[in-house]
Formats: structure tokens, C-alpha cells, sequence
């Protein structure tokens, strides 16, 4: 039996399809089967994130309808033998996900792997409620910044309310709060919510913090998931948060500002 | 931060103006998204009915209903009177 886990948001552009291909990727780093799968009807992303973009042949509604099987749809990550990739389909079709289909794939991928990322669209609609409703876990990717906060809190509402083990009285969905372009400089001057500001007003367990980070947009312009760069503050980071989602007790690194040279004090820079 | 920024850094903290407007707005929403679908319709009428007689502004009432017990819920109405409306 797979561990099921959503990667939602509420808010467009806070990193989600960044999330969901750093942290897939960082489980199979870890040893695990993983696939991740791109509930973006109409906006899929997750093939170039990860790189491959060009192989998509077969797409998660293709499998849905029957026109295709898992075997011919899931994309083999070309760095990592037991990491793969359920793309989402062009179509324009919103009800294209229903929920008879997606349990069907997901119980099917279930026997195959020990992790099943699911990418979720932004907002809430059908497309972020499929991505949501049969999860064992939530990753809740949050900016440092009001509307990000409030729709984390309005996808919080819900996981404890709309999924399937809300319906079925099941333990409810496990809860990870991920804070992702944190600015240090800007919380030390005054004008960036804290971390501690973000866990005071969401009161779910921190899961990790990355920091905003130019690797993170040269890794996507490469489609090399930027965990992958273990060199950047970025990589470390999710490694990090990789860690402690399955289990182990890492310290959280890149909340202060890197202590600076008097020179540098003074004359800024 | 640079010796000349100190100097230029008399701007109000916007992080905990965040943090305050925040606060409020999400504890509004959690107590809405727990009560019932009819309560803003309810709490609409009660300020019709009352801007009969009295000039109220729409933040001036607030309706909650929060369950005490499996049996029992208390609605609550809070009315605001502006100063010099009184009486």
C-alpha cells in the first residue's frame, strides 16, 4: 500500500509543482518506489519541471478513459530507476477527473509503489478536490505573505472537511505546513511574516522552510528538479524536509541571515 | 543592513501589520466555514431590520452560533449603536 500525499496550496505560484518534483524526487533519492502524479487538467507542468516534456505519450485521463494503460502512460525518470511520472492531459475538459476513475488509478498505483505524490492545480476546484480527497497526507506550500496564508487556511478547512477520510469518520489527513521563498533579510528588517508568525496563525507542524533562491529557477529552466542541486540553499533545504517527512528529526537550516563582514555592515551590500 | 538604511528606516513594521490583519480575517473565516450556510442571509435581515430605525454600518452587527453541547447551540447578536444614535 502506497502513502498517498497532496502537494496544495489554495494560492497559484507559491511552488507547488516545484515541491511536488523536488520532494518525489527526494524519496526515490531515499530508496523509495515513487511516482508523482499532475492533477493540472489543461495546465500540465510537472513533464517540464521534471525534465521531460518531450516523452509524454499517454496522460492520466488517457488512463482514466481507457485508452491507455499505467504501464504505457507512467514516465521513467531518466536519473532515478524507481521514480516515475503520471503526466496530466491538455484538455480543456474540467470534469475530465472524476472521482470513480482517479480512485480506480490510484488504487492501481497503490500496488506498485510506496509513495504517490499528487500535484494539485491552484484554487479549488474540481481538479484541487480530486488532488486532495483520497490523500493520507497534506503538504500545504505557503508564502510568507498574506493572501498565500489565508487560502493555506481555507485548503486546511478542506482536508479536515471535503476529503474521503473526512467522509468515511477515517483519522483525518495528516497536515505538513512547507514555507517556501523565505527571505531571512526581509523578516530580520521587519518586512516579511516570520516563520513563527506563519505557524502562530496556520498551527499545523512545520515540515520545512526553503529559502527564495536563484537555484530554483535555474533548475527549472533545466528540468532538473532542484533538489537534485545539493549545492544550493534550495536542494539542502528539501532535502532536509524529505528527512523529517519520513520520519527523521533534522534541524531546520536558512532562518537567520549569514552573518556579514563589518565592511559589508557598513557599507551595505 | 547598510549604516545608511538605519538611518532611512523609520517605516512601521508592515510584517505585524500582516500578522494582526491575518489573525483577524482567519478566525473570522474558521467561524464561518463551522456555522450553518443561512447565517450570513440571517445576519443580512437582522441589519435590514434594524437600519429600519436606527443608521447602522454593515460591521456593526455580528451574528455567531456556536455549539455549547451535543444538544444545545447559542446564537449570539451583537449590535453596535453608533454614540450619538442612542435612544
Amino acid at each position: 500500500m502506497a502513502k498517498i500525499i497532496v502537494v496544495t496550496s489554495g494560492k497559484g505560484g507559491v511552488g507547488k509543482t516545484t515541491t511536488s518534483a523536488a520532494i518525489g524526487t527526494g524519496l526515490a533519492l531515499k530508496g523509495h518506489k515513487t511516482v508523482i502524479v499532475d492533477f493540472d487538467i489543461g495546465l500540465r507542468n510537472l513533464d517540464l519541471i521534471m525534465g521531460c516534456e518531450r516523452r509524454v505519450v499517454y496522460d492520466f485521463v488517457n488512463v482514466i478513459n481507457g485508452e491507455a494503460n499505467l504501464k504505457q502512460a507512467l514516465i521513467k525518470d531518466k536519473r532515478l530507476d524507481n521514480l516515475f511520472i503520471l503526466p496530466a492531459s491538455q484538455t480543456r475538459d474540467k470534469d475530465a477527473l472524476h472521482k470513480e476513475g482517479v480512485e480506480r488509478v490510484l488504487n492501481e498505483l497503490s500496488d506498485e509503489f510506496d509513495f504517490i505524490i499528487c500535484d494539485s492545480p491552484a484554487g479549488i476546484e474540481s481538479g484541487a478536490m480530486m488532488a486532495l480527497y483520497f490523500a493520507d497526507e497534506a503538504i500545504v506550500v505557503t508564502n510568507p505573505e498574506v493572501s498565500s496564508v489565508r487560502d493555506s487556511d481555507r485548503i486546511l478547512g478542506m482536508l479536515s472537511s471535503k476529503s474521503r477520510r473526512a467522509e468515511q469518520g477515517l483519522p483525518g489527513i495528516k497536515e505538513h505546513l512547507l514555507l517556501t521563498r523565505y527571505n531571512p533579510e526581509r523578516v530580520q528588517k521587519g518586512e516579511m511574516l516570520s516563520v513563527d508568525d506563519v505557524n502562530d496563525i496556520l498551527a499545523i507542524k512545520l515540515l520545512g522552510v526553503i529559502p527564495e533562491s536563484q537555484a530554483v529557477l535555474n533548475a527549472s529552466n533545466s528540468g532538473q528538479p532542484v533538489i537534485l542541486d545539493a549545492d544550493s540553499d534550495a536542494g539542502q533545504a528539501y532535502l532536509d524536509t524529505v528527512s523529517r517527512l519520513v520520519g527523521e528529526t533534522v534541524p531546520f537550516r536558512f532562518l537567520n541571515v549569514e552573518k556579514k563582514g563589518l565592511l559589508k555592515r557598513i557599507f551595505g551590500g | 543592513m547598510s549604516l545608511l538604511d538605519y538611518f532611512r528606516s523609520s517605516k512601521k513594521n508592515t510584517a505585524s501589520t500582516a500578522k494582526e490583519r491575518l489573525q483577524i480575517i482567519v478566525a473570522h473565516e474558521r467561524r464561518r466555514r463551522t456555522s450553518p450556510d443561512y447565517l450570513p442571509q440571517l445576519e443580512r435581515d437582522i441589519l435590514e431590520v434594524i437600519r429600519k430605525y436606527v443608521d447602522i454600518a454593515d460591521d456593526q452587527v455580528s451574528v455567531t452560533l456556536e455549539k455549547s453541547s451535543d444538544e444545545l447551540s447559542v446564537l449570539e447578536l451583537n449590535v453596535t449603536f453608533p454614540e450619538d444614535k442612542r435612544g
